[in-house]
């Protein structure tokens, strides 16, 4: 299906993404764009982090983010009984720099407890062998929650187009859910700069390795307009366990460090901004150049956040930054 | 996805028509690259010099850094096999009449806006249903079906260059020629070692001008030229081909300049072939070409001195379709689209005055 900017963007959209005021002048000061980061400086560094501790980081995020007493009452404005949740992890990585399991489980518990069942719930990213290197058991059996790479679910028949971005939505993402998760792992990437939550739905086409070109953009911010991403990704959580500012995305120890933290948003771009900042610091912390000097600055983050994109903002002034 | 019709269009043999099941038979070690630390690769196949991280691919999908070594993903990992007649491909001046066992793989290291095979060149093996080829099989396929070479094309054969040579080196020895159809993106190591493998290579130069390059091929023309200048120094048979699309690379300046770079690096005798455009894949928001159009980028390069200049993909039987020897103004070769209608050639002379037809003639 061709779109163009006329067709791609919809007031729900706009509002979705904290740019209400855009639309007139009832909304004259526009919200600020929410991005949620909790942190736990005792859960402990490595790949299994104390599940316990990962849900209470989890439900302080979302009951954050929400702005709610109850974690229950928050994972219940994401998603109903009987709509189907995709969980968009990120496995490239192998066990070490990939969504970790425990968080998902995590997830997947409280998704449980406010009556999605089981199979209702589907783990996704590129490849089986993927979800398995980073710890996940491939299903695609019903009667449980399912994990599944695009190259057994396959791709939607239609070639979606925005911009210079032209490719195949996986059939997970537009056929089987309804409601998607992002959850990108906060990391350097050696092309693009940073990997969170709009370079992660990089996982959701066929043809990402044509789109790394010129550091991503504006192949990155092209992607995230697909009409499916727009409609289905309802929230990032991106995991910030264990954090890399260099060398990603394959997993380099010597350049991770335990962040102990998960950041939350619903605005993709401001969140893409406030975790390229953290890694920014990170590198400079180190004596490391900013990635601008290696040119590898993310400028997709601005790009997405165009007149022409409106996915977000990348303004810090319009960020609100909520530590707990 | 659509499917390509013709990938059955061939009846593949017994051991071969199994759809391909495990990618372990289509993955060898690539024979251009450079190892780097962490793990990384950085690829020296073609001019991007993609630099891969472990687990990762490049730019062109079909080659994947395990571990620190990289390797093809689609050697003999056919997912397009057709017998056509070499005028498609357009040869002119390569064995007239006859028919070459054309074959595809995945992948691409360019993604132009109007390509016509995306559905194969702008995936990954995996996405398109292939078939294992051997290059002995290959030969032996092609000999079958009574074709005198094998042709690299649909898609990128840059990219499955591995398959390639070792392919045209089994059919040398079954007697069978091999053409390359590419987009020469290459770079001069392994475009050395093609050269010195296969009877012919057809460049499709996308445009002359780097702008168009970047903005609608994701490429660049510099490596490309050099590409061409190599091919010639070295012999190997070449044709160019330039796809005209309205308004984008269709102006009387870079047609002149075109043919003049021609004139002076690779020769007056190299054939030209002006295609006509269609909307496909990205760039479905302009017409065909016009006819007056390739006219047009015909008559300039005419006028500037060039040899064989031909107009392709419009309805057969334009004269522009047709050889004329240049010094009699004669017509040798004949054409209707991909039938040649008269020949007046004699061991690669024109019959009427004994000029000398330059091409790859052989038996017709
Ligand atoms: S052949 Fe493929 S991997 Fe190698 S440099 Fe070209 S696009 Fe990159």
């Amino acid at each position: 299906m061709r779109i163009g900017p006329q067709y791609g963007i919809t007031r729900r959209g706009l509002l979705e993404a904290g740019l209400a005021g855009a639309l007139g002048a009832k909304a004259a000061t526009p919200e600020k764009s929410r991005v949620v980061i909790a942190r736990d400086p005792g859960l402990g560094a490595g790949r299994s982090p104390d599940s316990g501790r990962v849900l209470k980081l989890l439900d302080r995020a979302m009951q954050s983010f929400y702005g709610l007493d109850s974690p229950l009452d928050a994972w219940k404005k994401l998603a109903r009984p009987g709509e189907v949740v995709g969980l968009k992890v990120n496995c490239l990585s192998g066990r070490g720099a990939s969504t970790n399991p425990v968080l998902v489980e995590a997830i997947c518990e409280r998704l449980r407890q406010i009556g999605i069942p089981a199979k209702d719930i589907v783990i996704w990213d590129r490849l089986d062998s993927d979800l398995e290197s980073a710890g996940y058991r491939v299903s695609s059996r019903k009667d449980r929650i399912r994990a599944i790479g695009n190259d057994t679910a396959g791709y939607g028949n239609e070639l979606a187009v925005y911009g210079s971005a032209g490719s195949l939505v996986a059939n997970t993402l537009v056929r089987t859910c309804d409601a998607v998760i992002n959850l990108p792992v906060l990391k350097d990437h050696g092309i693009v700069g940073v990997t969170l939550a709009l370079k992660n739905l990089f996982g959701a086409i066929h043809n990402p390795n044509k789109y790394h070109i010129n550091a991503g953009d504006p192949y990155v911010a092209d992607v995230n307009m697909f009409p499916a991403i727009r409609q289905k990704v309802r929230l990032t959580i991106c995991d910030a366990l264990t954090a890399q500012y260099e060398g990603g995305p394959s997993y380099m120890p010597q350049w991770s460090w335990p962040y102990n933290g998960l950041m939350v948003g619903r605005d993709p771009v401001a969140l893409d901004y406030t975790g390229w900042q953290i890694l920014e610091r990170k590198r400079a912390e180190k004596g490391m150049k900013p990635l601008r000097e290696l040119r590898r600055e993310p400028l997709y983050i601005s790009t997405a956040a165009d007149a022409r994109h409106r996915l977000g903002t990348n303004d810090p002034n319009r960020i609100d930054v909520v530590e707990v | 996805m659509k499917r390509r019709g013709f990938l059955q269009a061939v009846a593949l043999p017994c051991a071969a028509a199994c759809a391909a099941s495990s990618d372990a038979r289509f993955t060898i070690e690539a024979r251009f690259y450079e190892k780097l630390p962490y793990k990384k690769i950085k690829c020296k196949l073609c001019p991007r010099e993609c630099v891969i991280d472990d687990r990762e691919r490049g730019y062109c999908g079909v080659r994947e850094n395990r571990g620190g070594t990289y390797y093809s993903l689609v050697y003999a990992r056919v997912c397009a096999a057709h017998p056509d007649p070499i005028e498609k491909k357009p040869l002119f001046h390569f064995l007239p009449g006859s028919m070459a066992f054309s074959v595809a793989t995945a992948g691409c290291n360019v993604n132009c806006k109007f390509c016509q095979n995306w559905d194969i060149s702008q995936v990954r093996p995996e996405q398109v249903a292939s078939n294992f080829l051997p290059p002995k099989d290959l030969a032996a396929l092609t000999r079958q079906y009574q074709c005198l070479s094998i042709a690299y094309t649909y898609s990128e054969p840059v990219v499955f260059c591995e398959y390639v040579l070792d392919a045209a080196a089994a059919g040398r020895e079954a007697g069978l020629k091999s053409v390359v159809i590419s987009g020469g993106h290459i770079q001069q190591e392994p475009l050395k070692k093609l050269c010195g493998r296969v009877d012919a290579i057809k460049i499709d130069l996308k445009a002359f001008s780097e702008k168009y390059y970047k903005e609608v091929v994701n490429g660049e023309l510099k490596p490309v030229l050099n590409a061409l200048a190599t091919i010639r120094k070295l012999g190997t048979w070449t044709e160019v081909v330039y796809l005209v699309v309205p308004t984008l690379n269709d102006s009387d300046e870079e047609f002149r300049g075109l043919a003049r770079w021609i004139l002076s690096e690779l020769g007056r005798d190299v054939p030209l072939h002006f295609s006509r455009f269609h909307p496909e894949y990205l760039l479905k928001d302009l017409p065909p070409t016009p006819l007056p159009t390739l006219e047009r980028a015909k008559a300039i390069c005419d006028a500037e001195g060039l040899d064989y200049v031909y107009i392709g993909n419009v309805a057969p039987g334009h004269p522009a379709e047709n050889t004329r020897c240049p010094k009699c103004r004669r017509v040798v070769v004949e054409r209707a689209g991909f039938t040649i209608r008269a020949l007046a050639l004699d061991g690669g002379k024109c019959r009427f005055c004994q000029h000398a037809i330059p091409g790859i003639w052989g038996r017709i």
